[in-house]
């Protein structure tokens, strides 16, 4: 049998595709970083979900690093990431603004009453009007907001003790440092 | 002149009724543009379905802010450019032509111009057939040596 490189052509070929296909599966088009990295966070004026007569605005984000965290009585996710937010919020280290999505006001009180409540303040977002400002595509989502009310960085999914420790913290202690 | 006159006042009457018109956008015109907007939008929750098809809660949000875009006297591109400063290219079903998909556009074509091009080299070198060499007289010897085992073994085959 005579040994040619033509013979070759379509294991090369495969090769090629193996590559491609490699690397196009490591990239998952959801998880693109936020449009809104190093842009200011979108203006809001939403009711507080506490006290009906109250409304929250971008000025709450003015002299302190935030974390903003979206989430809804509907989200199993966020049932997961609840515990984390209640130790951070003992521990003192950030404010943090809670976003309730999509929610009814009753179902959002009682699943604050049920596990507690590590927010700041929570303002109420029935019909995703930051939501959609913010990019969000599902709960939890949350993102980190320098003093000047810039978004820093956005996380998707729930906060583990791990991406706490390893991605957010280091993050939120160099935005305190700045002015 | 009085039907000059007429018809003046007509036509003036009827550009400052269409000028109206335009000026707040009728329901069905935000309807359908709103329809066609929804269809090119990518519902970011879903598989692969636009905002316009989609019964996911988020999809419907974003069908009602497209209306709102739209009464607030936005123009289809800048609805969907305001989309896509939220959610990125991901956002939109069409990919748009750009540097990172330059390839998405252009490899299906290239791909046929490379294949066109291997067709045209293959049929020029295609290998003609073999000339009509008439046989060495070796090659004749052997031949009829082996015709004769052949008998032979068909005749031993019947006795």
């Amino acid at each position: 049998m005579k040994f040619t490189l033509k013979g070759l052509v379509p294991l090369f070929i495969f090769l090629a595709l193996s590559i491609a296909f490699g690397f196009g599966l490591t990239k998952d088009p959801r998880k693109l970083p936020s449009q809104l990295i190093d842009r200011p966070f979108p203006e809001f004026l939403l009711p507080d979900l506490m006290d009906e007569e109250n409304t929250l605005d971008n000025s709450y984000l003015q002299g302190q690093v935030t974390l903003v965290n979206i989430f809804g009585s509907w989200c199993v996710a966020c049932d997961q990431e609840h515990p984390m937010l209640m130790k951070l919020s003992r521990e003192g280290d950030i404010a943090i603004l809670g976003v309730d999505w999509r929610d009814t006001r009753e179902d959002g009180l009682r699943w604050l009453a049920r596990g507690g409540n590590p927010y700041g303040r929570v303002v109420f977002d029935e019909h995703s009007k930051l939501a959609i400002d913010l990019g969000v595509t599902g709960a939890p989502e949350s993102f980190l907001v320098d003093k000047k009310g810039q978004i820093r960085y956005k996380y998707i999914g729930p906060i583990t003790q791990s991406v706490w420790d390893e991605t957010l913290k280091p993050l939120a202690m160099r935005l305190e440092i700045e002015p | 002149m009085k039907t000059m006159l007429k018809l003046l006042f007509i036509s003036v009457v009827s550009i400052l009724l269409s000028l109206q018109a335009l000026a707040q956008t009728p329901d069905a015109e935000i309807e359908q543009r709103a329809h066609k907007i929804g269809a090119a939008l990518r519902c970011v929750v879903c598989q692969n379905q636009s905002i316009d098809e989609s019964n996911a809660p988020l999809a419907a949000d974003m069908r009602l802010m497209v209306r709102d875009r739209i009464r607030a006297g936005d123009s289809n591109a800048e609805v969907i450019g305001f989309m896509r400063e939220r959610y990125g290219d991901f956002v939109l079903l069409k990919p748009p032509l750009q540097a990172n998909t330059i390839l998405l556009w252009f490899l299906p074509f290239a791909g046929l111009v490379l294949l066109f091009v291997w067709y045209i080299w293959r049929a020029k070198h295609k290998r003609k057939p073999m000339a009509n060499i008439p046989l060495s007289e070796n090659e004749l010897a052997e031949l009829e040596k082996l015709k004769k085992t052949q008998v032979r073994k068909k005749q031993g085959e019947q006795s």
